[in-house]
Order: structure tokens, then sequence, then C-alpha cells
């Protein structure tokens, strides 16, 4: 059995997760909680395969689609920040905004072909068996994704911004009080959070499969909420629990190569099944969640002036 | 000398320690709220090195100037001169680059992180967090409040927490130093510690504004008082030559009647009984108890002092029922019955009642009216529900009943209990449950930020319902107000809680030691003057 | 600057408004979003909204749509009220139906009375069962019931369409994925002739006048209110949140089922692989539109249901594609939350006081 190409459909598969699971870990640690991954997500997957469709350039396409959802995101923060609505409230009407425009918009792309992003094809080593197509072989965004992820563990844990983000997660109260401007800094969170979601939509149909087809997220975003729960906030686990659920998604194409005889639609449940288990296993952890936890999330924040 | 000021123009009365330049000049600050005068042109001075204590009792305005004074809020009007200049404070940074430093009340930490994590961000500019550990190290030790930066702050106790809260301060070199209630949570050996630190930085040259309501140690530490009253100044004072009467009488408005402690029929009958009494908390933080025992008798009032922090919330959920005790139901009864796995309904139907330490969001709903609020605790025993659907009728009756006997101020049964101030939700929540005329009564904090005419209602209506052979246990950090009303004394560190005292056999500074945990003197000593428990 | 200032207390004035003004928003961003379509503003408000109301038959329709809005929206909104995000009532809609619809096509050639109610109440077992798995992994592990019953959503949906492509295919169909017709002794009664509104509006009233009764009038309605807005003080109260969370989740999955299995067994008549348009998300937004109250979800429900009517019917006449129906439900969805605002701050001008030098 050759491993390399389920490995590489494993990190196809588990790109856009990683994308989502980071923008949406820097927005919760701030302590905001943004249910409209998925309505995000599809947003930048329109918006880039519309964008890269009419320019014919991929790198446009990839712009357009963080940029789409950092709109959408703007939205969400506009509401929840400044307006102080409810925060799971407003996250389900992003997403069912979100799938009601991507729809609307996609409507005129749906059948349209497209060029798959290019591979950062290296000469030579990229040819080297098996390591080789899968360390040198990947398109620019899944390299993104590894930076992305790096740069937040990175920021979170050896910067003083990332020191202050996670102070106004753990308590607003106390961090307003210090003199620093929470709901900016929440903006700041919500919006990478947002362009995040969107370049996760933007993998998905330029990259993993280019075409685009009415919510063919299928429930990515709101796993990738379920993963950074599971990852207890904390960027390395992010990492492995992306490309957990990306090796249980790509697990239905293979199984039918490999001889397993279930019924498609029941190999298409293991990635929510896996959701739930996960989930439960996690959540049992009472302390572990109240250590990592950033306390203030969800909670509305308004200042006396 | 006190001098009334009616607030207009600066009086010139300082008892002369400085006639220079004062380093600290409010001039007809004005603050409104919605409904509420906060501030109502307030002018005062503080000289450099001066300790000066703002007085007045809850809700006459001082969190509410500290706060403009620290530029965490605006003033509507007025002017506020720093060394003779006029000055704008446009945020907490501002502040701190003058030279002010603050202490809340509430402290502005992060659990969750290290205590060099929390002073770190509480500086204004990056720091070389190697350099910072050390500056913490020196500057917490020679100031006496020793501190390891590496340690979380969850694992700290609230009277280390506030140390953090000050070297926070005394790293950025103040100018002036604010406290805002600083002894509250802590014990009388731990205050008078903090006071020498005090008077270190006075010495210093550093200026002192110290708030508090506590005239006693008012007295013992500041040379100047400021004297609010409804949002007013009312007086400026040399706290050295007051006696407590009198300025208690300046900030409540009028003569005190000290409450009546009656000695009353006190029977040998045991109504609460905890006998080694063992709970985890349900908090990850929170504190364990550990063989806790003492009796409450009929009629009796008895007294759980202690700082917060040390097990009093986790008492005050094993007895109410919030958290039940399956293994050793025996640990707490009530008039003799084992209750130790019985919910707090089950509880209330036997006679007894509980107002916790909150009032918002545990006592009563916020959001919710006051007759809804009556329904949550009354409902069973004075039969306010019926075949799963409530009685309206009842319910606003009582209701109505609770807001006349405990005059509790407010527009009606319908009014949401948020529109209450402090002092009269207080009052309502007490009175929901002394009006069900319970056999046992567990009140926690009863007058914590109510002020002077609420609580004297209050800790009066207690008294009265232990007249009338109700077990009163009071849980309470305010030692003043234990020694007021209680009978008998037992105190609670660390999840255990020493042998009783009568209140008249034990001194505040063997309270405080207990407190501060030395448990073998309560056995040594408590051995000679124990009542009972 | 514009600033929010807090009222204190809720305004009750704005709580009863704000609806109405997110509606008139809505429609507005309609003028703007038909006009860049190049549709003809005036019309399209017309065939959208207007239109459906002008025929005995489009008035039922209307109804026949709200039918389903409304029952799943009174059991979210009280689950609301208790802060227990029932997310998933799509995936008990459609297990509702499934176990329903499953009974029907098992007895299709019984004539029996007994056949319907026994659909029926199997739908709402169905519904109940498979809310009962959030409410389990909520109150025994922890787990947070938006995820959970959202990834039910997903299997739910799974099974159905597995169901109706395979084992349950109906054997004279020609081979497309859908089950047999339902038997006529399992079909809801007809209300009004020639149309196709059914029994199950009445239960939908009835859902509506039992919601009002829980809220306003029963002990458990004060306990759910309760542990929604102050959970400690529910505590205290001795109330059992967990409890209250098995309540709030079951009535939802309950009503949920019922609205599927009604849905299958009174418009649709058969299992297929898509039996809603979304109703157990739309429902969200009429709960939230209806301010969680039974009279408001009532209301609610219709309008919501004429953005389906409307929407099927531009679709028909002037060629607005289908998915203007869920952008017009976020859109309003938006103004609503923004609008809700105003019941709890007002709004200010100017900066807020500071102490000025000299």
């Amino acid at each position: 059995m050759d491993f390399v190409p389920v490995i590489l459909t494993v990190i196809t598969a588990s790109t856009p997760l990683l994308f989502a699971a980071t923008g949406e870990l820097i927005t919760e640690k701030s302590g905001v909680l943004n249910l409209g991954v998925e309505g995000m997500m599809l947003v930048g997957a329109i918006a880039a395969f519309a964008v890269a469709s009419t320019t014919g350039s991929g790198l446009a396409g990839i712009v357009a689609g963080a940029a789409a959802g950092t709109a959408m995101a703007s939205v969400f923060a506009f509401l929840t920040l400044t307006l102080l609505a409810n925060q799971v409230a407003t996250g389900l009407a992003l997403t069912i905004f979100g799938i009601g425009i991507s729809a609307l918009i996609g409507a005129s792309y749906v059948g349209f072909a497209l060029e798959p992003l290019p591979k950062l094809a290296i000469p030579v080593i990229s040819d080297i068996p098996v390591i080789g197509p899968i360390l040198f072989g990947q398109d620019f965004l899944v390299y993104l994704s590894f930076v992305m992820i790096i740069a937040v563990a990175w920021f979170l844990s050896r910067t003083r911004p990332g020191l202050i983000l996670k102070a106004v997660g753990e308590s607003h109260d106390s961090a307003h009080a210090l003199g620093y401007p929470v709901i900016a800094i929440r903006y700041a969170a919500v919006l990478f959070g947002g362009a995040m979601s969107g370049l996760a939509g933007a993998y998905l149909s330029l990259a993993y499969t280019p075409l685009w087809a009415e919510n063919m997220t299928a429930g990515r975003g709101w796993i990738a909420l379920a993963l950074v729960v599971f990852a207890t906030w904390r960027p390395g686990r992010v990492i492995l629990g992306a490309y957990m659920f990306g090796a249980i998604t790509i697990l239905q194409l293979h199984a039918q190569g490999w001889g397993i005889e279930v019924a498609s639609q029941f190999m298409s449940m293991l990635p929510y099944l896996a959701t739930i288990l996960v989930l439960v296993l996690i959540s049992r952890d009472k302390t572990k969640i109240r250590l990592n936890a950033p306390q203030c999330i969800g909670k509305v924040f308004h200042a006396a002036h | 000398m006190t001098t009334q000021s009616d607030g207009i123009a600066g009086n010139s009365s300082e008892k002369g320690v400085s006639t220079g330049t004062p380093l600290l000049a409010l001039d007809r600050i004005t603050k409104a709220f919605p409904g509420i005068v906060a501030n109502d042109s307030i002018s005062f001075r503080i000289n450099p090195g001066e300790i000066h204590a703002l007085l007045g009792e809850n809700g006459a305005g001082k969190s509410t100037l500290v706060k403009i004074i620290y530029g965490v809020l605006g003033a509507d009007s007025g002017t506020l001169s720093w060394n003779g200049a006029p000055t704008t404070i446009p945020g907490p940074a501002a502040a701190r680059d003058l030279g002010i430093g603050m202490v809340f009340q509430h402290f502005s930490l992060f659990e969750a992180m290290t205590v060099l994590e929390n002073i770190g961000l509480a500086m204004n500019d990056q720091r070389d967090m190697a350099a910072l550990k050390e500056r913490v190290i020196e500057v917490s030790t020679s100031y006496g409040l020793p501190l390891d930066p590496d340690r979380h702050v969850h694992s700290l106790s609230v009277g280390e927490r506030q140390r953090i809260e000050i070297v926070r301060c005394l790293l950025q070199n103040p100018k002036l130093l604010i406290l805002d209630e600083p002894t509250s949570v802590l014990t009388p050996q731990e205050a008078e510690k903090l006071f020498e630190t005090l008077r270190q930085l006075s010495a210093e040259g550093c200026a002192i504004l110290y708030i508090s309501h506590k005239l006693d140690e008012v007295k013992a530490l500041c040379e100047a008082a400021t004297i609010l009253r409804g949002g007013k100044v009312v007086a400026t004072c040399d706290p050295r030559q007051e006696t407590a009467q009198g300025m208690a009488e300046l900030m409540i408005g009028q003569k005190l009647t000290p409450t009546k402690r009656d000695a009353g029929e006190v029977s040998r009958t045991d109504r609460i009984m905890v006998s080694r009494l063992n709970m985890i908390s349900e908090d990850q933080f929170g504190i364990d108890l550990r063989e806790v025992s003492f009796k409450v008798r009929r009629g009796e009032i008895l007294g759980v002092a202690g700082v917060a922090g040390n097990g009093q919330t986790e008492l005050m959920s094993a007895l109410s029922g919030e958290i039940l005790n399956r293994r050793q139901p025996d640990s707490i009864r009530f008039d003799g019955l084992s209750v130790g796995a019985l919910n707090p309904t089950e509880r209330r139907a036997l006679g007894a009642n509980f107002v916790p330490e909150e009032r918002n969001g545990h006592a009563a709903v916020k959001d919710m009216s006051l007759a809804d609020n009556a329904f949550l605790t009354a409902a069973t025993r004075l039969k306010l529900m019926a075949s799963g659907l409530m009685r309206h009728g009842e319910i606003r009756g009582f209701a109505g009943k609770v807001i006349s006997a405990f005059d509790v101020r407010t527009t009606g049964v319908d009014a949401a209990a948020g529109s209450l101030s402090g002092g009269n939700l207080q009052k309502y929540i007490v009175g929901r449950e002394i009006l069900q005329e319970p056999g046992i009564l567990v009140i926690s904090q009863p007058t914590w930020g109510v002020d002077a005419g609420a609580a004297a209602t209050i800790r009066q209506a207690l008294m009265d319902l232990a007249r009338r052979g109700c077990a009163v246990l009071v849980i309470s950090q305010d030692l003043n107000e234990i020694f007021e009303i209680c009978d008998r004394i037992v105190v609670i560190s660390e999840g255990m809680v020493s042998g009783a005292r009568d209140v008249d056999a034990i001194t505040v500074e063997e309270v405080g030691l207990l407190m501060g945990g030395l448990h073998d003197l309560a056995d040594a000593v408590g051995s000679k003057g124990r009542a009972d428990g | 600057m514009v600033r929010l200032e807090s009222r204190g207390d809720v305004s009750r004035a704005w709580s009863l408004l704000s609806p109405v003004v997110a509606i008139v928003l809505t429609l507005i961003s309609g003028v703007v979003i038909f006009s860049a379509m190049g549709k003809d503003p005036g019309l399209a408000l017309y065939t959208y909204f207007v239109q459906p109301l002008t025929t005995a038959f489009g008035i039922t329709e209307l109804l026949v749509k709200a039918t389903p809005l409304v029952l799943i929206g009174i059991g979210l909104s009280i689950g609301f009220r208790a802060n227990v995000w029932n997310i998933g009532a799509e995936g008990q809609f459609t297990i509702g139906a499934i176990v329903g619809g499953g009974i029907a096509i098992a007895f299709h050639d019984s004539e029996s009375f007994l056949l319907l109610p026994v659909v029926l109440v199997a739908g709402v077992f169905g519904g109940m069962a498979w809310a009962a798995i959030p409410a389990f992994l909520k109150t025994r592990f922890n787990a947070n019931e938006i995820l959970t019953s959202l990834m039910l959503t997903y299997v739910a949906v799974l099974l159905l369409s597995y169901l109706v492509h395979g084992p349950w295919r109906d054997p004279d169909g020609y081979n497309f994925p859908e089950s047999r017709l339902f038997p006529d002794a399992a079909m809801m009664p007809v209300l009004w002739e020639d149309s196709r509104l059914h029994l199950g509006a009445a239960f939908a009233v009835l859902a509506v006048v039992a919601g009002w009764v829980i809220l306003s009038r029963a002990v458990i309605g004060f306990q759910l209110r309760v542990v929604g807005q102050a959970p400690a003080a529910a505590k205290h109260a001795g109330f059992s949140q967990n409890k209250l969370i098995w309540f709030a989740l079951l009535l939802g999955g309950g009503l949920a089922g019922l609205a599927g299995v009604a849905e299958v067994a009174g418009t649709i008549g058969q299992l297929l692989p898509s039996i809603s348009p979304g109703y157990g998300f739309t429902a969200i937004i009429v709960a939230f539109l209806g301010r969680l109250h039974p009279v408001g979800v009532l209301l609610a429900g219709l309008i919501m249901a004429l953005s389906y009517i409307g929407g099927e019917v531009a679709q028909i006449e002037i060629g607005l594609p289908a998915a203007v129906t869920g952008l017009f439900q976020g859109i309003l969805l938006f103004f609503l939350l923004g609008c809700d605002v105003l019941t709890h701050f007002r709004i200010r001008f100017g900066a807020p006081g500071r102490t000025k030098g000299g």
C-alpha cells in the first residue's frame, strides 16, 4: 500500500481546518466566541473562487478570500463589540448569512472549472521519494498554514502583545482597569480570525477541490470550533487536532480502496461523530479547561465612561 | 479641629505640616451617573508625604472620586491640579506617568498568570522580564511585602494578592499612592504590617490617599481626613484629634443609636450541629473544608470570623445544600436531623433559611422582579405554588410584606431587583428570609457594601430573630460587626474552624492571630475560656 | 463621538419596537439588493411579501410553512431562555421524520385509525431521543450542546440519505431515492379543502398556548428563566440544573420531531433526501425575532414563513435565485441583534466629561 498519496490527501484535508482553528484560537483567546466560522469560510471560498476565475490569478483569489472573511468578521465585531449583541446569536446569524450570500453569489459559478493552485515544486528536492512530495511539494497555502500556527504560538507565549491578548481574555475588567483598550484588541483578534477563516475557505475552493458548490464547507467550520476546545486553546494541540480530523475526513475516500464495505453515508458521518467524541473527552476535565480557557469567553464587555 | 466645608472653595484648614504647593488639588469635581450624582462639587488637597484619609460610608462617592483621580473615569466638570499645575488625566497610563499609583478594592489580577506576568502587564513600557523579576524581589522584600514572581496568582491568598497590587504601584516610584479599602481582606496583624509599609512610604515623601470606613484604622494611621456624605464633602479634620464617634456621625449625618445586644435567653438546645465536616471545594482555586465542627444554640448568634478566601463560600454552600455531602450526611444536623444529603429546598422545608454573600446573581436575580425573587426561596415554606403553577397573588402579597416590614425603598413588587440600591436589595433579601420565620438562619456578609442605615436595620433584625428562638450563624469579614451582634465567635482559616469562644472572652488581637492560622492558640487558650463547641 | 450609556433597566418599549425596526431595515436592504441584481425593487418586494397573501391558497401555504417554524420555535425559545442552545433542531426534525415515517412505511398496508397517532407519537419520541444525546453529554460530561447537537444534525441528514437511497427505497419508485408513499391512514387530515393545510397547524397553535402557560405560570418555566439568567441563584433556590437542561432539550427535540413527522406525514407524504429547507435553523431566527415569547414566536413564524413562500414565488415569477431567502433571513437577524442594543443602552453624543486643565 502506498502511503504517500494518502498522506498527501490528509494534508489537503487538514489545511482548511488548521487555518480556521488558528484564527478562532486567537479570537477566543481574546475572550470572544465567534460561531460564524462556517459562514466566513463559505464567503471566503466563493470570493476566492470568483476572483480567481475572473482574473485567472490564484494569488488574487487567495487575497480575496482572506479579505472576504475579514469583511464578514468585521460585521460580527461591530455587532458584538460595539453594539454589545449576544455573541452566540450573532455568530449563528453570521453563519446563516454567510450560507445565503455565498450561495447567491456562487449561483453564477457553479460548474466552472479552475486550475488548482500550483504546487511549490522545488526542483530535485521534491523528487526525493516519500518525503519529497510530502514536505516540499505542497502548494503555497499549506506552507502558510504552518507558518501561521507557529507564528501564533510564538506570539502568544513570547511576546508582550500576546500576553496582553491573553490578559484581555482572562479578565477584561482587570485589563480595562490597567488601561488596555479591550475593545480594540478584540476587534483585531476577531478580524484576524476572519482572515484565517477566509483563507480556509479559499483553500477549499482553490486547492482542495477547485470548484464551487453550495455549502461546500460541509460543517468544517463547526469542526474547527470543536478543535479549539479539543486543543484546550493551545497552538500545539491545534495542529494535532487539525490533522487528526483531516485524517478522519479522508478515511471515507480511501475506505473503498482498502476494501472496507460500508455505505458511504456512514463513512461521511465519521468526522462529526469523532468531533462529538473528542469534545466529550476534553470537556470532562474541568481543571484543564479552567486553567486554559479564557475566562471571559462569550461575556459582553461594557466599560463605564 | 474640624471644619465644616460647603465644598465651594478649598479651605485652608490643613494642620500645617506643609503649606507649600499641595501635591494634588481637586476643585469642584462633579460626576453624575444615570439617577445619581456620585460626586458633587468636591474639593480637597493632599500634601506631599501626607497620609490622608477619604472617609465615607458605602455609597458616599469615594470609589468614584479616586477612579477620577486615577483616570479610569472622567469627571463631568471641575479641575484637577498636580503640583500646582492644572492637569488632565485621560487614563490610568497617564496617571501612572504622573506618579499616581492605585490599589483597587477589587484586584485587577489575572488568576491564570504568574505574579511576574501580572506585574509586567501593569507597567507602561516594555520591560526586560529578567530585570523586572530582580526588581520585584528587591522592592517587595524591602517594603515588607515579599513575593515570589513565578507563582501563579490563583495559588495565592487574598492578602498575598494585595501585595502584588501594592508592589505593582511601588515599582513605578509613586508620589501618590491611593488605596481603596485595603484592610477589608486582611487580618488585624496583616493590616498592622501594611500600616508600617505605608508609614515607610510616607516618610520617603510619598503621599497616601487612604479610603476607608473603618474609623479606628484611620485614627491610627492618618494625619488628615476628608469626609464625604452623599457625594459631597461635609468635613475636613485631623483624625488623631477626633473621636471615632464624632467622625462616624459626620459620615452618617445623624446621631448614632448603637444596636442593642440583648444577652437574652440562650437555651442549651443545639439547633445547628456541624461535626467534622470535610468537603472538597468545587472551584479549582477554592479552599477545602477540613474537620469543621461547631454548634449554634436556640436563641444564639454565632459569628464565623475570617478574612475572605478561607473557606467561607464553601461553608455557606455546604450549609445551604448547594453542595451535598452524601458520604457523611451526619456531619451537618439541623434540629437533630441529618441534612448533609438534602438539597436546599429540602433544608428550607425543615425551617432553615440562607443568605449567601453575593446578592447579585446568587441571592437574587437582578433582571427579575422583587415578587419573582421572593418566590425563589419562599416557594415551599409559604406554599406559593399549587400543582406546578405559581400563585401570583400570594407571591406578590408576600413580597409586599417584606418591602414594608423592612423599609425597602423601591417602586413596588414589580421593580427589578437590579434597580434597587445595594442596601435596599440587601434589606429585601434578608427580609425575605426572616419573614419566613426560620428556626435556623445562616447568613454570609450581611452588611457588605451596604449603607449604615440599612446595615443597622439588618443587624437589629438578626438580633430580634435570635431572641425569638432562632439559631443564627453569621459569617462575616467585619470584626466590628461580629463583636457587635454575636454571642460567640469561631474563626475560619484555610478551611479549618477554631473552637468557639464567648465574644466577651476574646480580644480582637486573639481573633487576628486565629485568622492568621495559629490554631495551637485556640487549643491552648480555648480550653480555659471556652463556652462549648 | 457616539457612545452607549447603560439604561440600568430593560426598556420595554424597545423590546417590542426593535423587531419592527429590524424588519423595516431588512426591507430597505431588500430594495438595495434587488436593485443591485437588476430587478425592479418595487415589483420584487411586492412579489416577495405581498403577492403570496393575495390568494386563499397563498395563505394556506403560508400557514403550512409556518407550522414547523412555530412548533420548533416554541421549543427553542424556551430552551434559549434557560441558556440551553439547541442548534440541532434540524437534526431532531429529521429523526422525527425518520422514526415516524419508518412506522408509516412499515405498516404501509394498514388502514387502522390508530396508525396516524402512533406515527405522530413515534416522531415526537424520535426527536426527543435525538435531543437526549446532547442533553446527556452536557449534563454528564459538560460537553457544549451547540457543537454536539449541530454535529448530530449532519449525522441525521446523512442517515436519512442512506435510508432513502438504500433499505427504504421505494421498490416501485423507478430507482429514485425516495421512500414509499405513506398510506392514507398515516397521513395528517387536511384542515382546508384544496389546500395542503393540515392538522399540524392546530398543533402549532396548541404549542403556543402551552408555551405561554409554561413560561408565565408554571414553576418549571420560572426555573428555566432563572437558570438562564443566574445559574448560581438557581442552584441556591434548589433548582436542579441538570433536570432543567434535560427538560429544555427534550422539549425542543420533541417539538422538532413533531414538526418533522408532521411535515412528512402532512405536506410531503413520503421520505426524501431533503425534507426541510432549513426549518431547524430558521426557527432559531424565529425564536429571536419573537423575543423568546410564545406569541412573538407565532408572529415571527408567520413572517419568516412569508419569506420562504415569497422566495418561491419570486423564483418563479421574476427569476430571483432561491438563495436570496437565506440571505434575507441572515440580514434580518443581524438588524434584530443590532437594534436590540437599544433595549439595554441608550445612545449619547459627545465625549464623556474629562477634567480640564485651567
